[in-house]
């Protein structure tokens, strides 16, 4: 078994760090191309909706980042999870290079939730149960990053992190849920896509394809903030000292 | 004379924090009077129109507990951090998540109940019925519990840092969505006449699920921070 | 019986000391010295389990500390720079409280012997709000006096704002735990000479 790959050799930050470096280009290579496919898709093949009109168009960048945003929150808390279990650098590294980006599409997720909400509803906000959720998931990863921020210590940082994630992914089925519950209740706005007799499978296709292009940037992304972290972090180790005089 | 046993270092933690808290009634009054002081506001600011004031009354009587008890967490392990106590909790010879419960228990009987017992009063002048008030009284007296417990894991990891407070609450606010959510909703549905069961035993769920893991992920919060 | 092996400590991004290896058996003083900020604190909150090393390991009779946990805090006492007295509470309310969450078993009259051996009769009763820094510091040695059936004791600048009378007090403390069994690890600034039957020394930061 000569051709074995240490996978184990990649979880060292010193190793991880040329490896993501060569990743990158091509991830950000099948985001694009996928964008492209899907944003296509979206605005011109797509049939135009009998209710909304061409408005309801923003969904092919709303839902699937709405759908990031979720995901990004759960691998955040599982890498920051595993970094306060195992004691890994680099699990707690990654953890904190992904919460800006989940903070990001869950930004874009309102912003282009109350793009669709003035045509449809005559309102930039309703208090929707998803956009209210949404809400409060942008809440979350902001306590997560201002708590990071607030340390100095990057250790106790990385640790503090991972508590209020953890709390945070248990509580955000049971924040969902709740607010589901009030939404029912008070009988206010809510959309349901899958309800929508008219989706039809072309429009599927292309927010799959753009769930897809987002997913691929946000690894893509996330990649180069690691490799950022961990410059900052390992700035005094000696194969950061050898990096930089290389490239200087 | 035989070591004392968990459950005696336990009440040990209660009766201290509860000692200290008497013997510092001017703060426990202080979270008293500014949860009556914000509920009171919110009339002065909306109206005085009475069928107003009986349907945003749960929500207000509620915002104004949750703001309240968020306000008398930065002090429950702030005086043990500093003065040393907290590094002799970790290091004694008992798990720390029982000793941690300790002392959210002592917190919640001296700055929680209180706010239960007070509610009554603001849902007077809200114009709420007697049931809704009863049923008021027993939402906070099942979901104040769960504020002090999701709370003491804030309250844990914001120890030493700085802007503590106003980071506490970034922390835990959003995380006490749920409580506001049956909380008030239990006092909306009495009023309305339909039963409010259903939220009340939704409160306790969410009660005993935070009885598990909050004293739990305090202690682990507890020990990074006296790291 | 402690054993330290190839101990090492970062604290931020600054590496204090490494490969740090000593035995600690009965009877045994180890004076921690070294200038401010070499690590002494951090090398105690290690030996303790307060704070986990970057590299090496403690173990207490053969067996790693955080395995051991509350076994082996059953057997340890700590005093850092922090007394750990609560300012609203008396003296005597202060001990009864943390004797009972430190799993020490102390009657009233247990309380009171060592207060008065600390020299702190006459003060039992009031809040030690109203003690002198150094008075607070003899009721923190006073709860180290309960913690006498404990082996190890580990001490943070224990000497810290204490007078004469109460120095000549802790250190007849100190020689009798070490003379009936104890250990003792210590940092201090001040040079107080503790006579025991082994001492060893650690220089750290050099």
């Amino acid at each position: 078994m000569t051709s074995r790959i240490n996978w184990f050799k990649y979880s060292s930050p010193a190793s991880f760090y040329p490896l993501a470096g060569k990743l990158i280009p091509a991830f950000f290579a099948v985001a694009s191309l996928l964008a492209v496919c899907g944003l296509y898709i979206g605005f011109f093949v797509a049939p135009t909706d009998a209710q909304q009109g061409e408005a309801y168009r923003i969904i092919f960048i709303h839902v699937p980042a709405a759908w990031m945003s979720m995901f990004l929150y759960v691998v955040m808390a599982f890498w920051a999870g595993m970094g306060l279990a195992f004691n890994t650098r680099l699990s707690s590294m990654m953890a904190s290079a992904i919460a800006p980006t989940g903070a990001l599409m869950t930004f874009i997720a309102l912003w282009t939730g109350a793009l669709w909400g003035k045509p449809m509803w005559g309102a930039w906000w309703v208090w929707d149960a998803r956009l209210t959720s949404e809400l409060i998931l942008l809440f979350l990863y902001l306590g997560f990053m201002s708590l990071q921020a607030a340390i100095d210590d990057p250790r106790r940082a990385d640790k503090a992190g991972a508590v209020i994630a953890l709390v945070g992914a248990v509580n955000v089925p049971i924040i969902y849920f709740s607010v589901q519950w009030w939404n029912t209740l008070h009988q206010g706005a809510s959309v349901s896509l899958t309800r929508n007799p008219s989706m039809a499978a072309t429009m599927l296709a292309g927010m799959l394809i753009m769930a897809l292009a987002i997913w691929i940037y946000s690894i893509a992304v996330v990649l180069m903030r690691v490799r950022s972290v961990i410059l900052e972090r390992e700035r005094n180790s000696d194969w950061v000292q050898e990096l930089t005089e290389q490239q200087s | 004379m035989k070591p004392p046993r968990l459950l005696d270092a336990w009440s040990a933690v209660v009766r201290r924090d509860l000692l200290s808290a008497l013997r510092h009634r001017a703060d426990l009054l202080t979270t008293l009077i500014f949860f009556v002081i914000v509920a009171s506001l919110f009339p002065l600011g909306v109206g005085s129109d009475a069928a107003l004031l009986r349907s945003i009354g749960p929500g207000v009587i509620w915002v104004a507990a949750l703001l309240a008890s968020i306000l008398a967490l930065a002090r429950l392990f702030s005086g043990d951090y500093a003065d040393g106590t907290l590094e002799q909790l970790a290091l004694a010879p008992y798990s720390l998540t029982f000793l941690a419960l300790g002392k959210i228990v002592a917190h919640w009987l001296a700055t929680g109940l209180p706010l239960v017992i007070v509610a009554p009063l603001l849902g007077v002048q809200f114009d709420l019925n007697a049931d809704a008030l009863l049923v008021l009284m027993a939402s906070l007296l099942l979901g104040t519990p769960t504020l002090s417990l999701i709370g003491a894991v804030g309250a844990a990891l914001t120890l030493g840092v700085r802007g503590g407070g106003a980071l506490l609450s970034l922390l835990i606010l959003p995380l006490y969505v749920p409580v506001l959510i049956f909380g008030a909703g239990a006092v909306e549905a009495s009023a309305a006449g339909l039963g409010a069961g259903a939220h009340l035993s939704l409160l306790g769920a969410f009660l005993l699920s935070a009885l598990v893991f909050a004293p739990w992920a305090t202690a682990v919060s507890l020990r990074i921070a006296v790291e | 019986m402690l054993v330290i092996s190839q101990l090492g400590c970062v604290r931020g991004e600054r590496r204090l000391f490494s490969e740090i290896s000593f035995e600690i058996g009965p009877h045994t003083l180890l004076e921690v010295r070294g200038p401010n900020g070499s690590g002494k604190t951090s090398l105690l909150r290690i030996l303790c389990g307060l704070l986990h090393p970057a590299a090496g390991r403690v173990s207490w009779n053969g067996r790693d500390i955080h395995e051991l946990g509350e076994e082996y805090r059953a057997h340890m006492a700590y005093l850092g720079h922090a007394s750990a007295v609560k300012d609203e509470l008396t003296a005597h309310e202060n001990l009864r409280y943390s004797a009972a969450t430190a799993g020490l078993a102390a009657s009233t009259t247990d309380i009171s012997t060592a207060l008065d051996t600390i020299g702190l009769s006459g003060f039992q009763g009031i809040p030690c709000k109203t003690l002198s820094q150094g008075q607070r510091r003899r009721v923190a040695f006073a709860r180290l006096y309960l913690c006498s059936a404990r082996p190890l004791w580990i001490l943070d600048e224990p000497f810290t704002a204490l007078d004469a009378a109460a120095l000549a007090l802790t250190r007849n403390l100190l020689e009798s735990h070490l003379r009936s069994g104890g250990m003792l690890v210590l940092t201090t600034h001040q040079e107080v000479e503790i006579t025991s039957p082994h001492t060893q020394r650690i220089d750290l930061g050099i």
